[in-house]
């Protein structure tokens, strides 16, 4: 399961970064969603995806998952949330001010703004 | 008291402001003159302590813990510069009084500067610690760029300013590195201990680097060749300056650094090559340009130059002496040091006075251009006394005291014909032979600075103002100069022992027990007269051709008046400094080209690079894990949705897709948080991602619209080779970081813990609001500061020319 998870994680990781790389901002702003959930996948992952009881006592199970990693989780989802939320808001001004959708007025290969 | 007369000057500097707001109407040079005058008094008054070989020396603690320690010692050495500095400053400061005009001048400032200069050189001659040394050394170049540039709406000035500090601190800096390599070998940084160790230090491999940063600095200060560039331009300085800084003191502090460690590197056949053929190479190069120049600021920037050259050179050929330690023969070496100090001295007097006295043609007159000036001998009768008597004893004629030195050089250079410990003895022929081309053209300058000025028809209608002779406060300090040119020519005794015999005792210091029996001191023997040497017959013929040159240096072309002389060097230092600057700025351009996505590439590209580089180099990341989970049906569904969703969104048509595409994705990691046994993770995931999704929906009408990206085939197979990297090696990095983790994991102790110290069923609650309470406050304070963000976007509008201090 972990192989496939990595991989999965890397598809993830490469696609964020490619959509980051274009010009466009909401496809930058897109890009960064995926790679935030590839960030969280692969958190859960390095745990082991050892099978055993969601993390909650009271059910008498031999084992139970490992619940850090899902606690660390849990604070980046709601962190990746505010910061996405600012991100698509900053792009709604820039494309107020600079109609151009070309990342708020940097230049392709041109000189300083 | 020592500390008090290093201090003296900067205190006087910093009160100038408030003591001259008092007496307005008295000239501020009167207020700094009485400092001069104390420390020269000062020091005179040390002088019979330290003829008798007792230096004085007083330390306060200052960084202990780094071997910094105000520690001042008056030597013999230091006490012919200390009694420079103060002496001849006196006399700047009297004729800068007369020179600079009280009602168009900001003086304060020129005399708050000068007494910073003042200070910072006694302390570059009077400290024993390095570092301190160096502290003043660069105070002396700060204080030399603000003098340099007092005039400072003049472009000339500036010019010549910055090139003099560039100059001047990379060689600083370039012996702060020799200071400090001398410090990791003898671990300390006082002159005195460090000569007492120059046996233990130098074998060691750092000493020759040491003693070549050092000749750095020294040679940038001193304006030898080929740093010399920075004096001539100085001269856009007022003339007291010129006077000052750029003949008597400043740029002898490299020739005192030389002299003063010679002890330390004496007896290495590489300083004594290097001080010598740099100090004849200098005075040969500086004499035949002297010879071209028409400005006469200019001519004895040049003569300076070369004046030094012969200096360094004399300190050069007297450390040869150390060759010879425990031998008889050292003492007639020796006899180069004693030439190098009295000229040192002598290159003082007269070349303040010749400054001042060019400084006064240049006030009477208007113009310091020979090819203007002449006749002046008859309107001018003081001023011409003094220049004749500056440029005589600069020339090295009878019976003022630049004579005896230019014989005591002459006999040095026929002297050092004898050495042969190099196996070189036929190339020591260059040395007389340069010596005494460099002498002939010496007496040309002096001949054309005397004549070209004072000789000849005046033409009355080429110069700005109607001639007339100085005021007497003008020519004061010049004619006191040149009558000490002429004491010292007559009774060269009066220095000899006074100054020049301790002085001696510094520079071979550690090598006087062996040099000298017992009780005896350098016979310093300057007499007036010494015999018919063969030097004598040499000053004969260098008389006789000079006067053939001058007369002849018209038709020789010598002199080339219309340009004034070309100077490559100056030219290779404005090249090279544009160079820099435009290399620089297009380095920059190259690479920092405003565009995002070149950074990002820079970023990940690295970020492939080294993370790739480390995995394939290091051994020891091992790949197998331990066991890995099985995969069910469901999860490689969920995977393969997710995505699949994931490459849809790069070459969606339209935003609504891409949006939808995206939330696809949250949906199915959601997914795998429920089969993942994550329930908390879940139920948050959904959430946020329902609300993020509804948010791009709202924003949805005001964002950009989806063009397909119109960019170039080349461009999207760079960004898919880097973004395919950066998925590689996050796989590998997953896989690797898995197979290797040695320690068990800590989630034992919150399971176990949970319940019976928290009280809390839900492990992951548990741990976010108690266990980790103090992530969970932050995030709360990062989602507070992101909403009031996103309420400041929407609702602070700036008009054009309104201030950000408009309320939301």
């Amino acid at each position: 399961m972990e192989l496939v998870m990595a991989v999965a994680v890397g598809i993830l990781f490469m696609l964020g970064v490619y959509l980051i790389l274009s010009k466009s901002l909401l496809r930058v702003i897109l890009g960064t969603s995926l790679l935030t959930h590839g960030v969280h996948l692969l958190l859960l992952t390095m745990a082991g995806l050892k099978r055993g009881a969601p993390p909650l006592l009271g059910g008498e199970a031999d084992a139970y998952v490992d619940p850090v990693p899902q606690a660390l989780i849990l604070t980046s989802i709601v962190i990746s949330f505010g910061v996405t939320a600012f991100f698509l808001v900053l792009a709604y001004r820039a494309h107020q001010t600079a109609p151009e959708d070309d990342g708020g007025g940097a230049r392709e290969g041109g000189e300083m703004p | 008291m020592l500390h008090l007369a290093v201090l003296l000057p900067f205190l006087a500097a910093g009160l100038m402001i408030p003591l001259t707001r008092r007496l307005p109407r008295l000239h501020t040079g009167w207020v700094a003159l009485p400092v001069p005058a104390a420390l020269f008094l000062y020091f005179a008054a040390r002088l019979p302590d330290i003829r008798k070989g007792e230096p004085l020396s007083a330390t306060i603690r200052w960084m202990p813990s780094l071997g910094i320690d105000l520690s001042f010692v008056l030597d013999g050495l230091s006490m012919v510069f200390a009694l420079l500095i103060s002496g001849i400053g006196i006399l700047v400061v009297i004729y800068s009084i007369h020179y600079l005009d009280r009602g168009t001048e900001n003086i304060r400032n020129f005399y708050v500067y000068l007494l910073l200069f003042m200070g910072a050189m006694l302390g570059v001659v009077l400290s024993d610690n390095l570092m301190v040394l160096y502290g003043f050394w660069e105070l002396t170049s700060i204080a030399s760029f603000l003098l340099i540039a007092f005039w400072n709406r003049r472009e000339r000035s500036r010019y010549g300013a910055l090139k003099s500090m560039l100059i001047t601190v990379f060689g600083g800096l370039a012996m702060f590195g020799g200071f400090n390599l001398l410090y990791v070998m003898s671990g300390t940084y006082s002159i005195r201990e460090i000569i007492l160790q120059v046996q233990t230090i130098s074998p060691e491999p750092m000493f020759i680097p040491a003693m070549l940063l050092i000749l750095l600095g020294a040679f940038t200060k001193s304006a030898q060749f080929p740093f010399h560039i920075w004096l001539p331009d100085a001269m856009e300085a007022p003339t007291p300056v010129s006077a000052y800084l750029h003949s008597a003191t400043m740029v002898k502090a490299g020739l005192y650094l030389v002299a003063r460690l010679t002890p330390v590197f004496g007896g290495h056949a590489q300083w004594f090559w290097l001080v010598s053929l740099t100090g004849l190479a200098t005075l040969l190069y500086g004499s035949f340009k002297a010879t071209r120049q028409t400005d006469l600021k200019a001519l004895l920037a040049y003569s300076t130059i070369s004046q030094l050259g012969l200096i360094m050179c004399l300190l050069g050929l007297g450390s040869a002496a150390f060759f010879f330690r425990g031998d008889v023969g050292a003492i007639a070496y020796t006899a180069a040091a004693s030439a190098a100090v009295f000229h040192l001295i002598n290159h003082a007097v007269f070349k303040g006075s010749l400054f001042m006295a060019v400084g006064i043609v240049d006030h009477e007159t208007g113009t310091r251009d020979i090819r203007k000036l002449g006749g002046l001998m008859s309107l001018m009768p003081v001023t011409f006394t003094v220049s004749v008597i500056g440029s005589f004893s600069m020339a090295g004629l009878p019976p003022f005291a630049g004579f005896l030195s230019k014989e005591m050089f002459l006999a040095a250079v026929l002297h050092i014909r004898e050495l042969d410990i190099l196996n070189v003895q036929v190339w020591m022929l260059a040395f007389p032979v340069i010596a005494w081309i460099a002498s002939v053209l010496t007496f040309v300058y002096s001949m054309i600075l005397v004549f070209g000025t004072f000789g000849g028809k005046l033409r009355r209608e080429e110069l700005p103002k109607a001639p007339h002779e100085a005021s007497p406060g003008l020519y004061l300090p010049p004619v006191i100069l040149v009558s000490l040119a002429l004491v010292f020519g007559f009774a060269p005794n009066l220095l000899s022992h006074s100054l020049i015999e301790p002085a001696m005792l510094s520079i071979y210091r550690g090598l006087g027990d062996e040099l000298i029996p017992s009780g005896e001191a350098f016979g310093v023997s300057i007499h007036f007269w010494h015999g018919w040497t063969p030097e004598l017959f040499l000053t004969l013929g260098i008389i006789a051709a000079g006067i053939l040159l001058f007369r002849g240096y018209r038709r020789l072309r010598l002199l080339n008046k219309e340009s004034g002389g070309r100077n490559y060097l100056s030219r290779l230092y404005d090249i090279s400094l544009k160079g820099m600057e435009s290399g620089s700025a297009r380095l920059t351009d190259l690479y920092m080209t405003g565009s995002r996505r070149h950074y990002l590439l820079y970023i990940f590209g690295f970020f492939i690079l080294a993370l790739g580089g480390t995995l394939l180099l290091k051994p020891g990341l091992s790949f197998g894990l331990k066991t890995y989970a099985p995969v069910s049906f469901y999860e490689y569904v969920i995977i393969a949705v997710m995505l699949g969703a994931a490459v849809a969104v790069p070459f969606a048509k339209s935003r609504v897709a891409a949006i939808l595409l995206s939330g696809a994705v949250g949906y199915m990691v959601t997914l795998l948080f429920v089969l993942f046994r994550a329930p908390d993770l879940a139920l948050t995931q959904m959430m946020v991602e329902t609300v993020s999704v509804i948010l791009f929906l709202l924003c949805f009408r005001y964002l950009p619209k989806l063009k397909p990206e119109r960019v170039k085939a080349r461009v999207k197979t760079i960004n898919w080779i880097i973004s395919g990297g950066v998925g590689l090696i996050m796989t590998f990095v997953a896989l690797a970081a898995m197979g290797s983790s040695p320690f068990e994991p800590i989630s034992e102790f919150f399971l176990k813990m949970s319940y019976s110290q928290a009280g809390g069923k839900n492990v992951v609650n548990v741990i976010l609001v108690d266990f980790r309470g103090f992530d969970t406050l932050f995030e709360i304070m990062v989602l507070g500061i992101a909403s009031l963000a996103v309420y400041g976007l929407i609702r602070l509008r700036l008009e054009p020319g309104d201030s950000a201090s408009r309320s939301l």
